[in-house]
């Protein structure tokens, strides 16, 4: 099986679930001996230089087969990365997308004039578009350049920004397209839909062969809110990545405070306000704990006020964003971990969370809360009930212990190797005539 | 000649209601939903039922007998929510014709933490049960048959019972049979019934079970495999809570008319009869010592403890509410002790197993919580409170945050 998938960012470049999902995904269908050609957008060559060694459409000629890091090019023998030059980023939307093109802009004014590099597409700025609609249709139209010298069976595509590269590859190689959906429009914005982003992801999603939901939260989405047919729409669960450096290395900080976890973007479908929301209600009863906001957002200032507002400001810390290492550290220090999304397909960072044997609580509007069963659920509106039973993990030894063990146990059965296995047999599906 | 000897087990836990630690009040009972279930419960199960084996006793002109184990919780329930039951209990116990067991009387698990609050519990049922039905019982069965020697031994000591029941489990009978009458170890008066677990639990699991190769289960069937025993025992004791009839089993699955069947096709046989417990005890003499040095209960494949005491949250949930114990005694305050005990029923330390909880099998369906971590906190909430009204009666407050203090002094006041 070849597999001509359009993904996001790969690690350590991640700032969020999607680059981990696509990684684990790729890695898992690596293991299985599905050839995989990975495309991904690139920004410009310093970003990524000294890590990773992507290639362009137009350097493809010089290079076959492909490096990635060290470890990396062992571990996955079967796939081949690709990229293509775009400013296209995981959660970009169109309002960000203009903030970034400017920087794109500078960025590439810089890396040209100062060392002309020789991978460096020829053409100067001008291979790019000024809107994200645009865009997302001159990379449909690079992928589908390259997919010219490309053998695959198989079209995957991972999120909205890709689906127009998808259906052009499709279209043109005659191959079935496959739409993996790890949010929709209705996650990022609530009931104000972008309404061209939604007619790319409904035109993805009727296009393609097979949809492929991260959750049956997100499949009913797709087929309430889009129309598509059920028996199209598949759910294949997330894993999580068991971390090979995992080790017990222990924390040496003795404190007295106890430790509750905010980790992902500080973005209104992450609903940090109920968080601080319910921190403030914690505080009304407990005093030694500390709430910890690590990821960064468009409502990152707006929650630094609110904790402010709330008088709690000295109670609750925000890191930035934070990657690798330093995840794994603020993991092994907390002794909670809350996502109180307000609406998420998925949700990877619980996993995570229960990896490092921190035990959760989750939103019931997540999708990773049909996978988990030794978590702590909550709706995230009902900040009372989340104050709640936060209280009850600080101050009850054997519940966080209960949790812990049981939660632990049940994450290592969600692996990616099974998920990998789903997306096989759905290919192959697809490859069957009707 | 085997004797049928059937005891049902009747019992509702009083719930609590969703109890957060902002909440400061002393109703924790969710007296609508028990309300409610209670009536369900009533109206699918208990009515029907005991119609229908009143109207099997006198069809049989006294050769139908029974026995029942109601609990305390259970009658208290009845009284205030389906006060019909409970004279169709006193219809029953008008015909002679059957037995009720002792019990304690908050279904608790008392016996494993306080030998003298499971005592008193004991005697306060067997009252209860002289008071409603005018009669004393002499036969007792531990919250879910829950036994070992030290149980033997006390019930002997409290001199007011002639056996004992419990679950005729295999690995404390070995080669033996559980259709015999025998003696607890260490014991030189009482004797011990053994429940018929793979006859009884024919009725009480596998009745509706289509996978089953035995099914259906009719009455003449199941006569037979009565009848098979004569010669190689006594009494077949058919031990199972009594919302097998209606609740668990579904009045379409056939389970009323299998019942209403059995007795005839029982009798039909000349050497077969019905006995009540205590005519079981009365009948037939021990055939030899029972020693279970660990305890056994009638849950689970495990037949142990750890649907109740399986994880962390469980034994800590009940340590901390029997440590409470002589507080809540030198409290002396009547409504206390009532809240207390009610803590007790097992029910509270069932809904936190996490045994199979990912099955979300038969643990889950008698389950008000979504999840065994939400009934620990809620329970744990509960006692949090129960133990600041337990200290306002002691000691000045000791409080451990400004609004707990703000808390414990709201309720010291007196309304």
């Amino acid at each position: 099986m070849r597999v001509f998938m359009l993904g996001w960012e790969f690690p350590p470049f991640i700032s969020g679930g999607l680059g981990t999902a696509c990684y684990g995904l790729t890695k898992a269908l690596d293991q299985l001996g599905v050839k995989v050609t990975f495309v991904l957008p690139k920004m410009v060559d310093s970003q990524y230089a000294t890590h990773v060694k992507l290639l362009t459409p137009q350097a493809k000629k010089r290079v076959g087969r492909r490096r990635n890091t060290r470890s990396q090019e062992e571990e996955l023998a079967n796939i081949k990365f690709r990229s293509i030059l775009s400013p296209l980023q995981a959660y970009a939307t169109p309002q960000t997308y203009d903030e970034q093109i400017a920087e794109f802009l500078r960025l590439r004014r810089e890396t040209t004039s100062a060392t002309d590099a020789p991978g460096d597409p020829g053409g100067g700025g001008t291979d790019y578009a000024g809107d994200l609609y645009r865009e997302v249709h001159r990379y449909a139209h690079m992928a589908m350049d390259l997919a010219r010298d490309e053998e695959f069976d198989v079209v995957h595509a991972h999120d909205w920004m890709t689906y127009p590269a998808g259906i052009a590859v499709a279209m043109a190689s005659g191959k079935p397209l496959v739409v993996h959906i790890h949010s929709t429009e209705f996650d990022r914005s609530g009931e104000h839909v972008n309404q061209m982003v939604y007619d790319i992801e409904r035109e993805g999603m009727q296009r393609a062969h097979k949809v492929i939901a991260v959750s049956h939260f997100t499949r009913g989405v797709v087929i309430s809110r889009y129309g598509i047919p059920g028996d199209k729409v598949e759910v294949i669960y997330n894993g999580v990545e068991r971390n090979g450096t995992w080790s017990v290395e222990p924390v040496t900080i003795r404190r007295e405070e106890k430790i509750v976890l905010f980790l992902g973007r500080i973005t209104m479908q992450k609903g940090p306000e109920y968080f601080l929301q319910a921190a403030k209600k914690v505080l009304e009863v407990t005093d030694n704990v500390k709430f910890v906001m690590a990821g960064s957002g468009d409502l990152m200032y707006r929650s630094i006020e609110l904790a402010a507002q709330l008088g709690i400001g000295h109670k609750v810390l925000f890191t930035g964003f934070l990657r690798g290492n330093d995840v794994r550290r603020i993991f092994r220090m907390a002794d909670l971990y809350v996502m109180p999304s307000v609406s998420e397909p998925f949700g990877i960072a619980p996993l995570e969370a229960l990896d490092n044997d921190v035990p959760v609580i989750i939103s019931k509007q997540s999708g990773v809360s049909e996978v988990l069963r030794h978590a702590l659920k909550v709706d995230f509106w009902d900040i009372n009930e989340m104050a709640n039973k936060i209280v009850a993990v600080l101050r009850y030894p054997p519940l966080r212990m209960t949790l812990r063990n049981h939660g632990n146990f049940e994450v290592r059965k969600l692996r990616w190797r099974d998920a990998a296995r789903n997306c096989l047999r759905i290919y192959e599906e697809t490859l069957v005539p009707a | 000649m085997p004797s049928v000897c059937f005891y049902f087990q009747v019992h509702q836990p009083t719930r609590l209601r969703h109890y957060t630690v902002f909440d400061n009040d002393e109703r924790y009972f969710d007296e609508g939903r028990n309300a409610a279930i209670c009536k369900k419960v009533a109206n699918k199960c208990y009515l029907p039922a005991n119609r229908m084996l009143l109207r099997l006793i006198q069809q049989h002109e006294g050769r139908f007998r029974i026995a029942y184990s109601l609990t305390g919780v259970l009658l208290e329930q009845l009284e205030k929510y389906s006060p019909e039951v409970l004279s169709t209990f006193h219809a029953l116990a008008e015909t002679g014709c059957v037995e009720f067991l002792g019990e304690t009387y908050y279904h608790s698990l008392a016996f494993l933490y306080s030998r003298q609050e499971f005592v008193e519990q004991v005697r306060k049922h067997g009252e209860l049960i002289q008071s409603l039905f005018g009669q004393t019982p002499k036969v007792f069965r531990n919250t879910e048959l829950i036994y070992n020697n030290d149980l033997g031994l006390l019930i002997e000591a409290m001199g007011c019972f002639d056996a004992v029941i419990t679950e005729g489990a295999d690995h404390i009978l070995g080669y033996r049979s559980p259709n015999f009458v025998y003696r607890p170890k260490g014991c030189r008066r009482i004797k011990m019934l053994l429940k018929n677990y793979s006859l009884s639990d024919d009725i009480a699991f596998r009745f509706s079970n289509r996978h089953w190769a035995e099914w259906p289960l009719t009455a003449g069937k199941f006569s037979q495999w009565v009848n098979a025993i004569n010669g190689c025992g006594q009494t077949v004791n058919l031990f199972m809570d009594y919302e097998t009839l209606g609740e668990h089993q579904w009045e379409d699955t056939g389970i009323f008319d299998f019942m209403r069947h059995l007795p005839g096709e029982i009798l039909k046989h000349p050497d077969n009869n019905f006995k009540t417990p205590s005519e079981v005890v009365a009948s037939y003499e021990p055939l030899g010592v029972v020693d279970v040095p660990h305890v056994i209960s009638w849950a689970d494949t495990e037949r142990d403890l750890s649907a109740w005491l399986g994880n962390p949250m469980q034994s800590n949930a009940i340590y901390e509410l029997y440590r409470l114990e002589k507080k809540i005694k030198r409290a002396n305050d009547e409504r206390l002790l009532t809240d207390w005990r009610k803590l007790q029923t097992s029910d509270h330390f069932y809904y936190m197993c996490t045994k199979y909880f990912a099955d979300g099998d038969v643990h889950k369906y008698f389950n008000p919580y979504d999840s065994p971590y939400d009934s620990y906190i809620n329970f744990m909430n509960v006692l949090d409170h129960l133990q600041r009204r337990c200290a306002s009666c002691e000691t000045p407050i000791v409080a451990h945050s400004p609004t707990q203090a703000a808390n414990a002094a709201r309720v010291a006041v007196p309304v």
